[in-house]
This record gives structure tokens, C-alpha cells and sequence, in this order.
């Protein structure tokens, strides 16, 4: 530090801090403006609907006057646990696979795969699901576009996710604890299962968290293979609407209620996915103290 | 295995659909016939420009609150964890809700219309969180040694943030960049109701434009017989982020070397 320093190494210092300060305080601004604007854009709904009506309308028919959410509410949660409930299980003993049984070069290969398929654009998903998934659907039951075609395409999609983060959950577990189980004499599958497993459990919880709110959120993909038909589905091969195609697939020429309506259950939206991204942190942060305190 | 055949099916169909379409008149062509014909030439240069508009918007202002986050203030500091903890929240919102965001503030109330000026500012509050994330990372990997070093020396800190730390995290952000960008390409939601559907040469930014996820998702919903054409756009928009994704791995490969090299 010079005794005396000249204005102009005194400005740069000030300029660069607040540019940088003003930056941090811009971008994180952005997610307060953007709940707000839905907000406002969703007030008016609000006020004269009232969201007990958007739940118990009857129907969704929003130039009579009925605004019923409830048939699209259904839709978001079906398709995403059953999409959940079947990628998840597929995604952990795949990354159990690729950490305790493939030979490293076909686990690193394996990676890669997995890595980029984490990458493919959603609409790819949808095209995809369009033309082959749902053709063979409705060869067992038509329409085909349904709710198991708009599953199946989601599970596909959530998969990589819920796979890395486990894999990862998998790895943070300290590699002498297996060792240590196997010299107990535990086999490779009680070690893993009893012993690896129970302690990468919560990262695994967390990661498939992530993949719920990542299903839930998915628009393109699910609005292309899921028939889009406003029902309560009474099987998986019935068409349904979930709340993201409703919004895409209405936007574009709702006005005044319609539209705020819209709006409104974006704010929905908004609000389930930030709920799961505190469980799933919060989940996380229980498993850190928790290991830091046994060991 | 299930889990890699599905995976391979599913690569495998797209890309042999694809490849008898794509050549390179394909490219250069405009569209015909709502695109069941033609080439995808306006569509290519409309995606290049909303990713434009997104990383002219985006880079600069994460540049700085990653610099912010790593070199101004500590980890633990309140500030900070709000910053931070918004920036996670923000990327977990989903990008429909993005869409109809950027719907009410830059089409609507902003009155920008439907343009490729509105999609690439949509896109640049959506790619926000990895940019600042990945670059903080990669500030923060420059070694403390560095900094105490260029301190000693007797270089005030902007000198040593311009001289020594932005030098060395160039792989890193450049890593950053190229996430947000290839994010950027494979989104459609959030552009659907932003930079809309119009698939003419766009002739300035107010310009409504096609980008070519959107041309994918037009071909298969609204287009009957487009699924050829759409088939092979999704082969050109797999090139593009094929070449992404090595470009990041190449950067990564290469940083590595080199701070072997130095340690």
C-alpha cells in the first residue's frame, strides 16, 4: 500500500466494488421481479376468482366463466410420481452400477452417456415421444397420447438428473466404509445396500426432489405426447392437461380473466417448485451436520 | 443397462431419422411450404441472434456479481447467502414461467412486442444462475497464493482482480459461458411467448423470430408431414451443442493441463 495514493487509484477500487456490488444486487433482483410480475399479472384473478374457485370449479371453461384448476392440478401430479416413480428407481441402481460393479472404463463411458443425454433439448424429448412412443402406445390402447406416453417421456428426461446426483451421493460416502464392511465379511450386495446406501440415502432423496420439480416444471415434452384433453384421466393410457401445457398452450390468445388466471397458476407453479427446492436443501443440509457430528 | 438401451434407442432413432434430411442446401434454404420443405436458413440466423441479445445481456452483469460473490465478500457474509440463496430459487423456476414472465414484462409492458429483443432478455434472467455460479467457480479457483502474491508485490486489488485473476480464470468462465449457451439453445417455453413464431430472414432485434427449437416443436405439433424437416433440424441443433459440449470438455482438459503444469 503506497503512503500516498493518486485520485485515480482511489476511484478504480470504488468503481469496481460498486459495479460488482450492483451486478450481485441486479441479478439477484431478478427473481423478486419476476414473482412479482406474475403476481400483478395474476392479481386480478385472484381478487375476483378467488383461488378457492380456481380448486373447485367444476370445469375449466374460461369464457363461461368457469375457472377450475383442479383437472390440471391432477395432471401435473400424476404425470410427474408416476413419471418419479419410474425413473427413480432405475436411476439409483444405475448409478449404484456405475459406483460399485462396472469395470471404471465402461462406468467413465457410461458417465459420458448419461452426461449428455442430461443435455438433449426437452422439445427433442417430445418429437421423439411423439412419433415413436406414442404410435406404439396406441397399438396396445389408443389414443396414445396419454398419460403414461407423457410419464414415460418425462422419466426419460428426469433420469440423468436424479442418476448424477445419486451417483454423486454414492461417491461422498467415504470409500473405507465399504472397504471396511467388505473385510467384515459382508458381501458386496450387503455392503452396498446395508451399509453405503443408508448414508447416501438423503442425497439421493435430494436429487430425486430435484426431479420432481424438474418434471413438474417441463412444459414442451409433456405438452407434446400428453393429448392435452382437460379430465381427471381414469386410466394411464387417458389423455390429460397439466398445468404447464395449459399456460403454453393458452397464453398466447387469453385476455383479461383468462389470461390473469393463467398467470395465477404460474404462481402456483412458482410456489411448488420453490417448496421442493427447500426440501431438497434442506434435506442436504441435515445430511452434512449429520455426518460432520458422527465423525 | 435398461436404462443405456433406452438411451441408445432413442439417440439412435433420432439421429438416423434425421440424417437423410440433412445437406447442405438444407441449411442455407428458407422455409417452404410452412417448413415440410426448404431449409431452415432464417431460423439458424434468429437463434444465433437471441443468443446474442442473451450473453451481450447476461455476461457482463455475472462477470461482475461473480466477482462480487468470490473476491468481494465472504461466503458467509448475510448479503451474500441472500444473493446466492436467489439465485438458487431462480434456477429452479421453471422456464414456462420464465415465458409468460417475459411475456408481461418485455412484450407487454415494456412494448417490445414479439421480438428476438424479448426472447434474448428472457433468456439472459434464465441463464443467469449458471453463469454467476460457474464463473464463481472459477474465480475462486485461482489459488490464494496468487492473490497474496500480486499483493505483496504492491498491486491494488483492481490490478490484481484485471492482471492476475481474470487471466487465469479465463478456461473457467469461458466453461460458464458455453453452459449458459447451451441452455440457452435447447429452451423452448420460455421462448414461445417471447420471440414468437414468425420463421421469415429476421431484418432487425424488434423482429419476431423463429429459434430452431421452436421450428422442431412447430414442425412436430402444427405442421402435418413436417416431421421429416423436423427430424433433421433436431440433427443440426444436436451438431450444435455436440460441439458445445466438446468445446466445454476441451477447456476443461485444458485448464487441467495447465495448472498441472504449474503446480
Amino acid at each position: 500500500m503506497s503512503c500516498r495514493p493518486r485520485s485515480k487509484d482511489r476511484l478504480a477500487p470504488k468503481l469496481l466494488l460498486l459495479s460488482s456490488r450492483s451486478a450481485a444486487a441486479v441479478s439477484a433482483s431478478v427473481l423478486l421481479l419476476a414473482i412479482a410480475v406474475v403476481t400483478l399479472e395474476a392479481l386480478p384473478a385472484i381478487l375476483d376468482i378467488g383461488l378457492w374457485r380456481m380448486l373447485s370449479d367444476e370445469s375449466w371453461h374460461p369464457s363461461s366463466d368457469r375457472f377450475g384448476l383442479a383437472p390440471m392440478l391432477m395432471g401435473t401430479l400424476l404425470v410427474t410420481l408416476l413419471a418419479v416413480a419410474i425413473a427413480a428407481p432405475l436411476a439409483v441402481v444405475s448409478a449404484v452400477f456405475r459406483q460399485f460393479y462396472a469395470p471404471a472404463a465402461l462406468g467413465g463411458l457410461y458417465r459420458r452417456l448419461i452426461e449428455l443425454l442430461a443435455g438433449i433439448p426437452s422439445v427433442v424429448f417430445g418429437l421423439w415421444g411423439l412419433t415413436v412412443l406414442v404410435p406404439l402406445i396406441s397399438r396396445i390402447e389408443p389414443p396414445g397420447a396419454s398419460l403414461l406416453a407423457a410419464s414415460l417421456v418425462l422419466a426419460l428426461m428426469i433420469l440423468p438428473t436424479i442418476e448424477l446426483i445419486s451417483a454423486t451421493a454414492l461417491a461422498d460416502v467415504p470409500h473405507h466404509h465399504y472397504l471396511a464392511a467388505r473385510a467384515l465379511g459382508l458381501s458386496r450386495e450387503q455392503a452396498v445396500w446395508k451399509v453405503v446406501m443408508p448414508s447416501a440415502l438423503s442425497g439421493i432423496c435430494a436429487g430425486t426432489i430435484l426431479g420432481v420439480a424438474r418434471a413438474a416444471g417441463e412444459t414442451m415434452a409433456v405438452m407434446m405426447v400428453a393429448g392435452n384433453v382437460v379430465q381427471f384421466p381414469e386410466s394411464v393410457f387417458e389423455p390429460v392437461r397439466t398445468l404447464s401445457a395449459n399456460i403454453a398452450l393458452e397464453v398466447a390468445y387469453a385476455v383479461d380473466l383468462h389470461r390473469a388466471s393463467l398467470f395465477a397458476s404460474g404462481l402456483i407453479m412458482i410456489v411448488m417448485t420453490l417448496l421442493a427446492f427447500c426440501c431438497a436443501e434442506a434435506i442436504a443440509h441435515s445430511r452434512k451436520s449429520y455426518r460432520v457430528g458422527r465423525t | 443397462m435398461i436404462v443405456a438401451g433406452a438411451f441408445l434407442w432413442l439417440i439412435g432413432d433420432v439421429v438416423l431419422r434425421g440424417v437423410g434430411g440433412v445437406d447442405w442446401s438444407f441449411v442455407v434454404d428458407a422455409p417452404r411450404n410452412a417448413g415440410r420443405a426448404g431449409g431452415i436458413a432464417p431460423i439458424i440466423v434468429s437463434t444465433f441472434l437471441v443468443i446474442l441479445v442473451c450473453v451481450v445481456v447476461a455476461v457482463p452483469l455475472s462477470l461482475f456479481a461473480a466477482l462480487f460473490l468470490a473476491e468481494f465478500s465472504r461466503a458467509s457474509v448475510p448479503v451474500s447467502r441472500v444473493v446466492r440463496l436467489s439465485l438458487n430459487c431462480l434456477a429452479a423456476v421453471p422456464s414456462i414461467v420464465f415465458g409468460i414472465f417475459g411475456n408481461a414484462l418485455f412484450c407487454v409492458a415494456l412494448g417490445m412486442g414479439y421480438s428476438i429483443l424479448s426472447g434474448g432478455l428472457t433468456l439472459a434472467c434464465m441463464v443467469l444462475p449458471i453463469l454467476i455460479r460457474t464463473m464463481e467457480n472459477a474465480i475462486r479457483a485461482v489459488p490464494e497464493d496468487y492473490r497474496l502474491g500480486a499483493a505483496a508485490l504492491g498491486l491494488s486489488k483492481p490490478q490484481i482482480i484485471i492482471r492476475v485473476i481474470l487471466p487465469l480464470s479465463v478456461p473457467g468462465l469461458l466453461v460458464g459461458l458455453l453452459l449458459g449457451v447451451g441452455r440457452a439453445l435447447a429452451e423452448t417455453a420460455a421462448l414461445v411467448f417471447t420471440s414468437g413464431y414468425v420463421d421469415r430472414m429476421p431484418t432487425s432485434l424488434l423482429d419476431s423470430g423463429r429459434t430452431l427449437s421452436i421450428h422442431i416443436l412447430d414442425l412436430s405439433m402444427n405442421v402435418a408431414g413436417g416431421d421429416k424437416n423436423a427430424y433433421a433440424s433436431v440433427l443440426v441443433l444436436g451438431l450444435l451443442i455436440l460441439v458445445i459440449n466438446s468445446g466445454i470438455a476441451g477447456l476443461l482438459f485444458y485448464s487441467k493441463r495447465r495448472s498441472g503444469l504449474i503446480a
